[in-house]
């Protein structure tokens, strides 16, 4: 009460509280400028920690850029003993693994954000979403697990088998379902990768669909549009950007997965054209391979694929970035 | 009358007096290194630290970190599965001297094929495991084994995505069985394998792997291997006996080494003796000859003293295979230059 006396100008009619006044004034100043100075450090913090990552990787990668020059990135050789390195064949196995995992997961995810936000009956939407940002927390090796003891027997004995019978005989498409059906490779990946980003890109679609005004979707309904009309019509247009965001969050973290990876990729470090085929990703390849390499050519070629990782990251970012802009500028028109 | 904070700070220095009289009592030493005798090394540490109150605290950050760690003298010791040549050992100053004994083992997955009852050869399994041979009833192992109803399946070869001692010593051993595969595949702690092969993580991702898939062969160590009641192959040894991985080819394969050598390193792979399982290996534990603290040194020393007489039975109970007495003797006498 007193506080809000002394700072109400009306009660200042002297020389003292004139002067009390500026001081607090000053004070509050400093206080603003520490503040904001702290906050900037700390998110300088953040911009250092992004360089030193950039600079060691970048630094530590030299000798196998230097050995192989830029050929690194397109060579499919990875031979240990004889000091060979290219990148080619784990950049197709992050990529391809992303892709299937994406082309899974999105249209499933759309799914659900549509289901919880438009269809759901009210008692059913709060158990639904908890379920789903749980799942979101579960850690990853938990999914590596149950994906190679019960998802991979399961899928060499039920599906994969299926799948052959079905595509075999189709040309091109054959291939990608070509070999002994083991359930371990980069499909049993893309696949186990979709289970782990559906949560992300679920729980974020279904957030920006509930940031659609209630008028517009009931205006919509209220000239006779169908639940799709709507969908199709208003929340998508309305949330685009959004949805562009979440579906890069979840390709952000299928590119970076590392363990549960590991252990349903297979882990042969060559490019088989069948999906059934072992693979593996640039981030198994460094939980591998970092422990036990020897000084040298090899470790660097690690840190190499360290940095083909960042570079990936960062243009699918940038990508991401470019959409929304797009998004935003059609939007404006 | 006494000042309460004064009883404050005399209890203080009291507690700061017992617990430097009990760190003088007490030596702690860090190791690091091979994960494969990981294991072991924490058993005998806990059991070593409840007898003597002594903590031995062992990291297993693989074989080739050991060493790096141990030449930087960042730990009291260091442990790997691949030793270092006498050269190298005497260019840094260090001690090697081997710990426990291990055999890496074929395990098979192949419908109505029993443990111990496929019979191969070094040179055909070098051929499996290079990709050459890619049928279960490819006429190379059916002609080894007459009678035996081989499936028509394909071969999936199962091996360590990590660099790992295990694959170190496999790959050795396939590399003087054949040059194609020395030339193709490699030895090494990575090596290349054949395009038929699924990597798993650890001793225990092979084992998994193997057990999941119908038709796979892969190498798991003795240890991991009978946790896994895994289907084991009979392997031909030098002596053109078939022998199914025990403790006892193992220690048969010891018997007839000789480890008078520099690093105390014999090669223990393809050994003459009749019963001997052709490929065993042992682990070694690095030490600075002349180390900066010789409280520490000592602790190392006392440490595998202990171990070496009180803790095979722990050992032989993890899967792993003891030292013949022989050679605890001369592990003995070689740990007398650690000072």
């Amino acid at each position: 009460m007193s506080a809000v006396m002394t700072s109400n100008p009306v009660v200042v009619d002297d020389q003292g509280s004139q002067a009390r006044q500026a001081n607090q004034v000053r004070k509050f100043k400093l206080q603003d400028m520490i503040f904001h100075r702290v906050t900037l450090l700390f998110a300088l913090l953040v911009l250092a920690a992004l360089a030193g990552i950039l600079v060691a990787l970048t630094f530590e990668a030299m000798p196998a850029f230097r050995e192989f020059g830029v050929s690194f990135l397109w060579s499919r050789v990875w031979n240990v003993p004889d000091e060979r390195f290219g990148a080619l064949s784990a950049i197709y196995g992050t990529v391809v693994t992303s892709v299937i995992a994406l082309s899974i997961a999105v249209p499933v995810s759309f799914g659900i954000a549509l289901f919880l936000t438009e269809t759901c009956p009210a008692w059913l939407r709060r158990p639904l979403g908890t379920a789903i940002e749980l799942l979101a927390g579960v850690p990853s090796i938990i999914y590596g697990i149950w994906g190679l003891f019960v998802f991979a027997p399961l899928f060499a004995r039920y599906v994969q088998p299926y799948l052959q019978a079905v595509f075999g005989p189709v040309p091109v498409i054959g291939g990608w379902f070509a070999g002994p059906p083991i359930g371990i490779g980069i499909l049993t990946a893309g696949i186990v990768l979709s289970l782990m980003v559906i949560p992300f890109v679920a729980s974020v679609m279904r957030d920006v669909f509930e940031t659609v005004p209630p008028q517009l979707k009931e205006s919509a309904y209220g000239i006779g549009c169908t639940t799709w009309e709507v969908v199709t019509g208003v929340v998508l247009p309305y949330t685009r950007v959004g949805v562009v965001g979440g579906i890069m969050l979840g390709l952000g973290r299928a590119l970076g997965e590392t363990m549960a990876v590991t252990f349903v990729v297979g882990n042969s470090n060559r490019i088989v054209g069948s999906l059934f085929a072992p693979g593996t990703s640039i981030a198994s390849t460094l939980a591998n391979e970092f422990g036990e390499a020897d000084p040298g050519l090899h470790i660097s070629a690690l840190f190499a694929l360290g940095l083909v990782l960042f570079i990936i990251t960062f243009i699918v970012l940038a990508i991401s970035r470019w959409l929304i802009q797009r998004g935003i500028a059609k939007q404006g028109k | 009358m006494t000042h309460p904070r004064r009883t404050l700070l005399k209890l203080t220095t009291l507690a700061a007096a017992v617990s430097l009289s009990l760190s003088a009592l007490a030596t702690d030493i860090t190791g690091a290194g091979a994960t494969f005798p990981y294991a072991v090394y924490t058993k005998w540490a806990e059991v070593y630290q409840t007898a003597t109150r002594n903590r031995v605290n062992y990291q297993g950050i693989g074989s080739s970190g050991g060493v790096k760690q141990i030449k930087a003298r960042t730990v009291d010791f260091g442990g790997t599965d691949a030793p270092l040549s006498g050269t190298d050992l005497d260019a840094a100053g260090l001690a090697q001297f081997p710990t426990v004994m291990g055999a890496v083992t074929i395990v098979i997955n192949v419908p109505g094929i029993e443990s111990g009852k496929l019979k191969l050869d070094g040179p055909t399994l070098a051929e499996i495991f290079r990709g050459a041979v890619r049928k279960w009833n490819d006429p190379a192992i059916v002609s080894l084994n007459p009678g035996l109803n081989l499936p028509d399946m394909a071969i999936t070869v199962g091996f360590r995505s990590d660099g790992s001692g295990t694959t170190f010593v496999f790959s050795n051993y396939l590399a003087r069985q054949s040059a194609s595969f020395k030339s193709e595949v490699g030895a090494g702690n990575t090596v290349n394998w054949p395009a038929n092969g699924v990597g798993g993580k650890g001793n225990p991702g092979v084992a998994a792997n193997v057990q999941k898939i119908a038709g796979a062969i892969g190498y798991v160590d003795l240890a991991d291997a009978m946790k896994n009641k895994m289907r084991f192959v009979a392997l031909k040894n030098k002596a053109g006996h078939y022998i199914v991985p025990t403790q006892d080819a193992v220690e048969a394969a010891a018997a007839g080494a000789n480890f008078k050598v520099k690093g105390m390193a014999p090669d223990l792979l393809d050994q003459a003796h009749k019963d001997a399982w052709p490929i065993t290996s042992a682990t070694y534990v690095l030490a600075y000859e002349k180390g900066a603290d010789p409280a520490k040194q000592k602790a190392v020393v006392d440490f595998f003293t202990w171990a070496l007489n009180n803790g095979q039975k722990m050992a032989e109970e993890l899967g792993f295979v003891p030292l013949p007495a022989s050679v605890v003797r001369m592990v003995e006498a070689e740990m007398k230059t650690i000072k």
